[in-house]
């Protein structure tokens, strides 16, 4: 079933990606981690579906955001990035999924980890943790290309200033801040020991972003000895852009 | 040198097939009818090059299920599983 919603707000988050909001009439609620699958019509009746993590958490009032990268080939994620407006339409299907989620009965360490714009569904449990004043123990490993690329960096930082709340260790890929600690690079191993959670703490890890990213990630937890049935993942495929 | 890996998550479909089924299909639990392996049907690897959408067992790479949608009709094939179990 497609809903419309309308686009009430946009933000840029990044030179390359932007949060937009949409108000949607009848919308059920969503569940922290969970996707609506977006539908443009061209006016010769061509369609394109694409899924986008919802990155607001939970509420009771039909607002919805949607934080979209901007892929170079993209064929929807140009569109929705550059050109969708203020009062636009949108065609949403969902929300999906019952299974990348965190809920807040969930009193278990939970584990985050994040690969680019995989930081938004990630972001969704996060927002909905301090809004639901939740105590479960988080831990955020985001790894990201570069500082500029950062998404919700001053919000990530309040959130993480907090007593009680998100621990937030940073990997870059590719150009760290000045004087950063580690050198560019993916994850591995000694992030993997030092940034999240040991696995005798019984930890739920969600790990989100390309592929190759989430594949990696998933292997180097396993091999710190945590068990696969504790370990979610997202994938986003090989170019970042799910069909 | 190996391929870019391409799949995504049984998630990933869970939209499509919102047009079949009335329940969530991608916290149910199915069956590989190859190695006999129990999954949740989100942890499946999910296929979306093809004019269609092809989940495969995690665990052996079986094919689990087939999507076609072809103007007017959708073709559904999940002989690849013995048993989806929905939750109610």
């Amino acid at each position: 079933m497609w809903r419309v919603g309308t686009v009430v707000a946009i933000r840029d988050e990044t030179m390359t990606a932007r949060t937009i909001a949409l108000e949607v009439p009848d919308w059920p609620g969503h569940v922290a981690g969970q996707h609506v699958d977006v539908r443009l019509t061209a006016s010769d009746g061509y369609s394109a579906v694409r899924s986008y993590s919802i990155a607001s958490a939970p509420s009771s009032d039909g607002r919805v955001e949607l934080t979209v990268e901007r892929l170079p080939n993209g064929e929807v994620s140009p569109y929705l990035t550059q050109e969708l407006a203020l009062g636009d339409h949108l065609e949403l299907r969902g929300p999906i999924g019952g299974w990348f989620v965190w809920r807040t009965q969930q009193t278990e360490p939970i584990q985050l980890i994040a690969g680019g714009s995989g930081i938004v569904p990630l972001m969704a449990m996060i927002r909905w943790r301090a809004a639901a004043a939740g105590s479960a123990p988080f831990r955020l490993l985001y790894s990201v290309r570069e500082p500029e690329a950062v998404f919700y960096r001053g919000e990530l930082q309040a959130l993480s200033d907090r007593s009680n709340s998100v621990s937030i260790t940073y990997a870059y890929t590719r150009a760290t801040p000045k004087d950063w600690p580690r050198p560019p690079g993916r994850i591995d191993a000694t992030l993997i020991a030092t940034g999240t959670w040991p696995s005798n703490l019984g930890p739920t890890s969600y790990v989100c972003g390309p592929t190759s990213f989430v594949e990696n990630a998933t292997d180097l937890l396993i091999v710190a000895g945590h068990g696969r049935e504790s370990i979610r993942t997202e994938r986003f495929g090989a170019t970042g852009e799910r069909k | 040198m190996s391929a870019p890996m391409n799949y995504l998550d049984g998630n990933a479909a869970a939209g499509e097939l919102s047009r079949i089924f009335a329940m969530d299909v991608t916290t149910a639990e199915g069956q590989c009818a190859h190695c006999g392996a129990i999954k949740r049907f989100a942890e499946a690897h999910l296929y979306m090059q093809a004019p269609g959408v092809v989940a495969r067992c995690a665990v052996c790479e079986h094919v689990l299920l087939r999507l076609v949608s072809a103007r007017r009709h959708m073709f559904l094939d999940a002989c690849g599983m013995t048993y989806l179990r929905l939750d109610i």
